[in-house]
């Protein structure tokens, strides 16, 4: 529904719109339907939801040969970031943990602010993003890597001669944001206040 | 302007509201479209996002303590009142500036609800606003939302429902429908909400709810939400073949709920960490009941698990140096919540104490027992002769000293502890086994948080292209207090005796009938009378006369005011008037002043000022 409301928040900065692009918005699909159409939509056939990522990512990179103009990297806007931490705070107490010099406390003093740590940023990570493996296979399997397997997505270490088809070991299933949903933000809102000070009157 | 196109649900509950809708020109029968509103709120300074639940709390800023540019919604909305989960948060640190359980303000006899008494008892600069207008402020923020989603189809031109406790008395529905209507809803009606339950219930079954009852059967709704209790009895009854449900009888009003019992847990926990020399604050007390409620949740859940750890955060940033760790056993929770809030106990057994107590103190009346169970008990053992006029039911024996429920509908977020619920089953079991009655049934229902404002919409629905309906009409018969005229006797009040107004289980649209006793007004002058309720005298009809009742019969309900304003009469004459009673077709009860001559009508208001002021 927000989006069908840009008017109120249309001052909300460009970088939190673009990454909400990216990354699309509760719509996993969202970012591959960009990504096909860039690369002029060769897609091919499918065979089946869960082999469509990848699939699509080849196709882009088939149509985009090497060496390509790619723009040179820059800077990402704060913007998103600044949010998401302030809520890890609110939420996980995460940058006061991190914050604190912990060399003195006992492992079960340290233990006991990480349970509280951990409850309040997993929920936070499950309330503002849609987090999934990259590969749905358990850790410890063998897998075979296609050729035109998306780099991006698939890190190969190790003895990394030949051609693909690879196949190797699963060492991390690897995690991707399938959705982002952070809250909307008020136009001259400082989101580098990550927390505010506290005075009690 | 617009068109009627969505059956809209609102639940207005003590803690959360909820937003649901039917989409009437794709639903046809029982395949209906119905979905829910994610509601747009500030959850903290400059932060808005989409929740499935309001939380109903208003708080209300010092101009300094935020940005005003931070308090903006998708909306044009009052900087000076935030609603939703950041008045929550920020009422947690300063509870002086926050107003909660507006709802049950809103059925207090002894204050007047539409005075500024809210938050309670605070520095004489904080401002405060009335139990209607903390209620009204819920509803304009659910019409802005709904708006904000529905630009072409304006809350004011659909049909909306808004739920109300069974346990509410005429006043506090006809503020309900007050503060609806202050926010421009035109097509009301109000539903109560262990009914809005039942309806969820039927439309979730599509259609199978036939084959799950039969002619006779009793259903029990319990629904313990986070701040009430609310009971009612619904019968199924047979009406020219088809099956039909009516609703036979309502409980009390009871504030006990969830919320209760995280708090109870809470101070378990802060017993324990007293022991050992650690002190906690109000913060503290809050983050620790925060912290209880999820441990209860796993313990509830997870059979296996003995013990979850309980961090109480420092409020500080040193966390790993402030915080105190401790635990909750499943011991502590059973103990807690099943021997405290659901303990075993016979059918005979009655809650300790009355709640009305609040007189010398401004408070809510809140219960003073706090076992659900002997509540339910109370609420059957009175209700014993519920279904007696009603056919096809079992008659109520010799043997019986309580109604026997023979399915029971369970609603509310604290059943969703499949423990609770099981437990809540297992004592009506034996009550039952002890009579030598059959088992009762348990109805499945999903989504314990959203059915009412889902059975709501489902209501709105089916009052526009018909289905099955839940009668029952009034939930108790209304009696007006005359004081007989017979000379003084020092030391003796004036013997009272109480006509009734309007019987038991009358319909919205049914024919008023007009009490025949005749009342003097003087013209120009408030008059008012004592006015009174029974939720057991299923049997008096309109002019009944009651010479004397039992105190658990009659329950004084707050005064009713009449005003015949000087306009063919002069000033201080008196007009002789009769008192008519009837159902509003938005469900409200309407008190009607008719004199012997003339065609004049006046409305008689419920006095909502309270008992104290005259």
């Amino acid at each position: 529904m927000s989006d069908a409301k840009p008017s109120i928040f249309d001052r909300l900065t460009g970088a939190v719109a673009a990454f909400r692009r990216l990354i699309g918005r509760g719509e996993p699909t969202a970012p591959d339907r960009e990504a096909g159409s860039e690369a002029g939509s060769e897609a091919g056939p499918e065979a089946g939801p869960q082999a469509q990522r990848p699939k699509a990512k080849r196709a882009q990179r088939k149509a985009a040969p090497p060496p390509v103009q790619t723009p040179p990297p820059t800077a990402t806007e704060p913007q998103s970031a600044l949010q998401l931490l302030s809520l890890l705070q609110q939420n996980g107490r995460l940058i006061d943990f991190l914050k604190e010099d912990i060399t003195a406390y006992s492992d079960q003093e340290v233990g006991a602010a990480a349970r509280l740590v951990h409850q309040g940023c997993r929920q936070t990570l499950e309330e503002y993003l849609a987090i999934r493996p990259v590969r749905e296979e358990p850790e410890g399997v063998r897998v075979t890597l296609r050729a035109g397997f998306d780099a991006a997505q698939v890190r190969l270490t190790g003895h990394v001669v030949g051609e693909a088809p690879f196949t190797g070991t699963l060492i991390h299933r690897g995690w991707r944001a399938t959705a982002v949903r952070l809250p909307q933000v008020a136009s001259g809102h400082d989101l580098k206040v990550l927390t505010a000070a506290e005075v009690e009157l | 302007m617009g068109t009627k196109r969505f059956a809209v649900g609102i639940d207005l509950g003590t803690t959360h509201c909820a937003l649901s809708f039917v989409d009437l020109e794709q639903s046809e029968g029982e395949e209906i479209v119905q979905g829910l509103v994610e509601i747009p709120q500030l959850t903290g300074p400059g932060a808005v996002e989409e929740r499935s639940m309001l939380p109903s709390f208003l708080y209300l800023p010092h101009p300094e303590e935020i940005k005003p540019g931070d308090l903006r919604l998708p909306w044009d909305s009052d900087s000076g009142r935030i609603v939703g989960e950041l008045a929550r948060t920020l009422g947690a640190n300063t509870p002086i500036r926050l107003v909660s359980s507006a709802k049950s303000w809103l059925c207090h006899p002894d204050v007047d609800r539409r005075a500024p008494i809210l938050p309670v008892g605070v520095p004489e600069e904080v401002p405060q606003v009335s139990p209607l207008e903390a209620s009204t402020a819920y509803l304009r923020h659910l019409r802005d939302a709904w708006n904000g989603l529905h630009p072409f189809a304006d809350l004011a031109d659909q049909e909306v429902t808004v739920t109300v406790p069974a346990s509410f008395d005429p006043a506090a529905r006809e503020l309900t429908a007050e503060a609806a209507r202050a926010v421009g809803i035109e097509n009301l009606l109000l539903l109560e909400e262990p009914q809005a339950a039942l309806y969820n219930w039927v439309n979730d079954s599509r259609g199978t709810w036939r084959k799950q009852v039969k002619v006779g059967d009793i259903i029990l709704v319990v629904d313990v939400g986070g701040g009430t209790t609310d009971l009612s009895l619904i019968a199924v009854t047979e009406r020219e073949g088809a099956l039909e449900l009516t609703r036979v009888a309502v409980g009390e009003h009871i504030l006990l709920g969830g919320d209760n019992m995280d708090l109870a847990l809470a101070h378990v926990v802060k017993g324990k960490l007293g022991q050992i020399g650690v002190e906690l604050d109000r913060w503290q007390i809050q983050a620790l009941t925060h912290g209880c409620r999820h441990a209860k949740e796993r313990i509830l859940t997870e059979p296996d698990l003995e013990t979850v750890p309980v961090v109480v955060p420092s409020r500080g940033a040193k966390l790993v140096g402030g915080s105190v760790r401790t635990e909750l056993t499943r011991a502590e929770v059973e103990g807690t919540l099943i021997q405290g809030f659901f303990p075993e106990v016979p059918a005979s057994a009655r809650p300790a104490g009355r709640a009305r107590t609040a007189l010398t103190k401004l408070g809510l009346p809140f219960a003073q027992d706090p076992a659900v169970t002997r509540h339910l008990a109370a609420f059957l053992g009175r209700q014993a002769t519920a279904t007696e006029a009603l056919e096809g039911f079992v008659p109520q024996g010799e043997g019986r000293t309580f109604l026997h429920p023979t399915a029971v509908l369970f609603n509310g977020g604290v059943f969703k502890a499949t423990v609770l619920r099981d437990r809540v089953m297992h004592i009506i079991e034996q009550w039952l086994a002890a009579e030598g009655g059959a088992g009762a049934r348990l109805l499945g229902a999903p989504d314990l948080d959203l059915s009412v404002a889902r059975g709501a919409a489902y209501y709105g629905y089916v009052r526009q292209v018909g289905g099955v309906r839940i009668r029952g009409g009034t939930a108790q018969s209304y009696y007006v207090g005359i004081e007989s005229s017979m000379p003084a006797v020092p030391g003796l009040e004036p013997p009272l005796q109480a006509l009734c107004l309007a019987p038991f289980g009358m319909e919205e649209g049914s024919d008023p009938e007009i009490a025949p006793q005749e009342f003097g007004l003087v013209v120009g002058e408030p008059v008012r009378f004592r006015f009174f309720g029974s939720s057991v005298r299923r049997e008096d009809r309109v002019g009944t006369l009651l010479d004397e009742w039992s105190p658990e019969e009659l329950e004084e309900l707050e005064e009713l005011q009449a005003e015949l304003p000087a306009g063919s009469h002069q000033p201080g004459d008196i007009v002789p008037v009769r008192l008519q009673a009837a159902v509003t077709e938005v469900g409200t009860l309407e008190l009607t002043a008719i004199p012997r001559k003339g065609k004049k009508r006046w409305k008689v208001e419920f006095n909502v000022r309270g008992h104290d002021d005259a």
